[in-house]
């Protein structure tokens, strides 16, 4: 192959149908150090078309000189735009690509493999709607693998693509990919995924990239790209409106908004909001967006509301609708990925960013940290660069979060030194504790939200391989009593609302005995999820 | 064609970055350029801002070398709008004769636009300050953070970024330290002229064919805007319908011949086009990480 390949030409106007449907996807690639991701996304951009002559003249240029293909363009020279990582043939820092078919446009995060980088790698996925897990044949599954697998389980990642990259280099033989197909599903059901697809490929060659490769007719199932095209997106919307508020707008006597984009749900001109933590209400008057007045604001717009009434909102708040309850929140169990050499040690302050809040907190214990070979869960003194673990934060005031699971604006942090400025770490919010309830109405909807929080950690569903883990948290709270109901709970909820009512009957003693159970059980879900959509693809087992 | 959808999931992230800024730091600024990715900028902060003015003034840094027209347009959008606009020029680089022609490009560039930035945000002592760059235009941009936070030299560390996931900005900065933010960061080329043409947002006619005098040298066809561009001997200025792409100091800037003439025929040449945006910007060519080195130094 060489630097006469043909350019594999878009229309030059996509037909007006495929303007309407077209959609958004936002990938990453991961995997460890040389599995090819960045000539995976360089090969992307070349079949594409999305590579310009000038920039293929220069990679011609540059492939001679510091290429690792011998005679062959090496595509991730493309994607390395840095000189310390075109020198040493790796990948540091996250890029960004853009390309697009016809049916899709894609945002591409090519991420760094080297363990060092892990945080640039987190960078990429915290935005990701799939995540393509990237697998030398000739190596297997890597402590990386394992790693940036669970780092895309964890940052809610829930389709994912297994490439199965360098087959050339195997003799694109089936066994190896078999080999493979069956120790990555092995990990699937610790990892939470929704849909795996796993695909063998060469992204030097360009094998099962845009269509079938005559080396592989052992393989039926649809190329890279194919999959890329089609797979779904989840909408994570949960219908309750909150708005972060991010900027004061007070440009005149006359005018007086109040700006920020909406994290979820929607609202309407001349509904009644509260404004949290404090609680003040009143009734929205009107609604700026972008394109002047309108009626509605929907997740995702950037808006500024204006009020009927001059209540006291600044920077940090949060705008609800009026009804939808929730308190500040003073303590938080947040999973927290380490990226500085200082070390995350209990006792530490931290300012924490959440939303458009930023807030002293206090780290006040180190629950326990995982082991990224087993994802077994170990005791830690503290989170070296690159640890994973879940920790206890408390606040100094009352700051308005929810579990990631419900909303992954409000649901995800920033831990920053405030001696450094830097981000020690990332994180997100797995468990809320309304610890200074103000209302009469406030006990029982923090049990609620902790329902809510089982429920979306995949806790309360009815599901047989879960009841252990319950049994297992009954067991731990050494309250026998308990059991039955939970179990019953277990088995007989069929909606959200029984669960609400029950988790409310059900979950009062467990606040009352502290969260430290609640988070354990959260974590063990981990190995309780099994609703699974694993795609061979026609390719293997 | 972008889908609106897509422009308004676009448009809606630069804004909410726009806003992050003027919450977060206490004397921002927003670089203008006067091209494309500049105008769309300055759209966008016009709408994150309403019904007020701009909570902070526009700054060019005029290399003395820019098209008229661009000169031109650039006082008309600021007197249209009722903007404040500072315009900046590296005084010590006029008196000691740099110029575009003479020094050549890499100097011209950074004593004129790199160092001329520099003072200019010291002078003013702003801590932030907006551009209009893409990662989509060149490989070490592709790997810049959307606040990217410079020493106090204003020195960019490539190896030292800061994380960024999610839309959570570390706006945190020791005393001198400031931030170049980029809200156009993930948009296109593409993107650009698609919005361009949903909100009819009015930019140089540089953009637009025309009869233009032209030099061909250097592989490129430079446009003698003014007298001071000197003929080389057996040189001729000739009329060709040609337009830019991107624009810059008109010497280091090269046209393209075409016959596209408005913003349809300018979408539907730039899909059926096999050549980069930067292809016509004779600085970025002096070597594989030129933008990289300039970057590191304080260019934009």
């Amino acid at each position: 192959m060489g630097a006469a390949l043909k350019m594999a030409k878009l229309p030059a106007v996509a037909p007006a149908a495929a303007v309407a449907e077209r959609s958004l996807l936002r990938f990453l690639t991961c995997g460890s150090v040389d599995d090819g991701k960045s000539t995976l996304i360089g090969r992307l951009l070349y079949e594409t078309g999305s590579v310009f002559e000038d920039q293929m003249e220069a990679l011609t240029r540059d492939s001679a000189r510091f290429g690792t293909t011998g005679k062959d363009l090496d595509f991730a020279l493309l994607v390395d735009g840095l000189s310390a990582e075109r020198e040493q043939g790796i990948t540091i820092d996250v890029a960004y690509r853009y390309f697009s078919t016809p049916r899709r446009s894609f945002i591409a995060a090519d991420t760094p493999g080297h363990e060092q980088y892990t945080r640039n790698m987190a960078t990429g996925a915290s935005t990701a709607d799939v995540a393509i897990v990237l697998v030398d044949a000739r190596k297997g599954l890597l402590p990386q693998t394992r790693r940036h697998s669970y780092i895309v389980s964890m940052l809610g990642v829930r389709r994912v693509i297994v490439a199965i990259n360098k087959m050339d280099l195997v003799g694109y033989r089936q066994e190896v990919f078999d080999a493979i197909v069956r120790d990555y599903t092995a990990l699937v059901p610790e990892l939470g995924f929704a849909e795996v697809h796993l695909i063998p490929l060469s992204a030097r060659n360009g094998d099962c990239i845009t269509g079938p490769s005559s080396a592989m007719p052992w393989y039926q199932g649809p190329a890279l790209l194919n999959v890329l095209e089609t797979i779904g997106t989840e909408a994570r919307d949960d219908a309750v409106f909150r708005l972060p508020v991010q900027w004061v707008n007070r440009p005149n006597l006359d005018f007086r908004g109040f700006s920020g984009t909406v994290a979820s749900g929607s609202l309407s001109t001349g509904e009644a909001v509260t404004v949290l933590p404090r609680g003040r209400q009143t009734t929205v008057t009107g609604i700026l967006g972008p394109d002047g007045d309108q009626k509605t604001a929907r997740a995702g717009e950037a808006v500024t509301l204006t009020f009927a009434d001059e209540v006291d909102v600044s920077r940090g708040d949060v705008i609800v609708r009026a009804g939808h309850v929730a308190n500040g929140q003073r303590v938080i169990a947040a999973r927290l990925l380490a990226m500085t050499d200082t070390p995350i040690t209990p006792g530490r302050g931290y300012l924490v960013k959440i939303g458009t809040s930023l807030a002293s907190a206090r780290l006040v214990s180190l629950d326990h940290a995982i082991d990224v070979h087993t994802y077994a869960r170990q005791p830690a003194e503290n989170l070296p660069m690159n640890a994973i673990g879940l920790a206890t934060l408390r606040f100094e005031t009352d700051v308005i979060a929810t579990s990631y699971a419900d909303c992954a604006v409000l649901g995800s942090l920033l831990l920053i030194d405030p001696f450094t400025n830097e981000a020690a770490a990332l994180g997100i919010v797995e468990a809320v504790d309304g610890e200074k309830p103000a209302e009469q109405s406030s006990t029982s909807t923090a049990l609620a939200r902790i329902g809510a929080a089982l429920m979306s950690a995949g806790l309360l569903s009815p599901r047989s391989d879960e009841t252990a883990v319950l049994r297992d948290l009954t067991g731990r709270m050494g309250n026998a009593a308990l059991t039955g109901l939970l179990i019953g709970v277990i088995a007989g909820a069929p909606g959200a609302g029984v669960i609400g009512l029950a988790a409310d009957l059900v979950l009062r003693p467990l606040v009352q005995m502290g969260l430290a159970a609640v988070w354990r059980a959260i974590d063990a879900r981990r190995r309780g999820r099994a609703d699974i959509t694993i795609s061979l693809d026609g390719g293997g087992i | 064609m972008t889908s609106r959808g897509h422009l308004k999931a676009l448009e809606a992230e630069s804004i909410f970055i726009l806003r992050e800024v003027v919450a977060t730091c206490e004397k921002p600024v927003l670089l203008y350029s006067i091209g494309k990715d500049s105008a769309v900028l300055l759209h966008l902060a016009m709408k994150a801002f309403a019904p007020g003015k701009l909570p902070f003034p526009l700054m060019h840094v005029d290399t003395t070398w820019k098209f008229r027209e661009m000169v031109s347009f650039r006082d008309e959008t600021v007197k249209r709008l009722g903007l404040d606009l500072i315009v900046h020029v590296n005084e010590e680089g006029v008196k000691a004769g740099v110029n575009p022609i003479a020094s050549g490009s890499a100097v011209h560039t950074d004593v004129m636009k790199t160092q001329g930035l520099k003072q200019a945000l010291d002078k003013y002592g702003f801590d932030a300050a907006f551009g209009g760059a893409r990662r989509d235009e060149e490989k070490s941009r592709a790997k810049e953070r959307i606040f990217s936070l410079r020493s106090a030299d204003h020195r960019w560390d490539p190896k030292a970024q800061r994380p960024e996931p999610w839309a959570l900005f570390n706006t945190r900065k020791r005393k001198g330290e400031s931030f170049r933010v980029f809200p156009l960061s993930n948009w296109t080329e593409t993107d650009v002229w698609d919005y361009i043409a949903l909100e009819n947002i009015p930019v140089v006619p540089l953009y637009f064919a025309k009869p233009r005098p032209v030099v061909y040298r250097n592989g490129a066809l430079i446009m003698r805007d003014d007298e001071r561009l000197p003929l080389h001997p057996g040189e001729t200025v000739h009329m060709k319908t040609v337009r830019f792409r991107t624009l810059g100091c008109y010497p280091l800037t090269g046209a393209v011949e075409s016959t596209a003439a408005t913003l349809d025929d300018i979408i539907a040449e730039m899909r059926a086009s096999r050549a980069s945006e930067r292809q016509g910007r004779v600085i970025d060519h002096d070597g594989a990480s030129s933008m990289e080195l300039k970057k590191q130094e304080g260019y934009f």
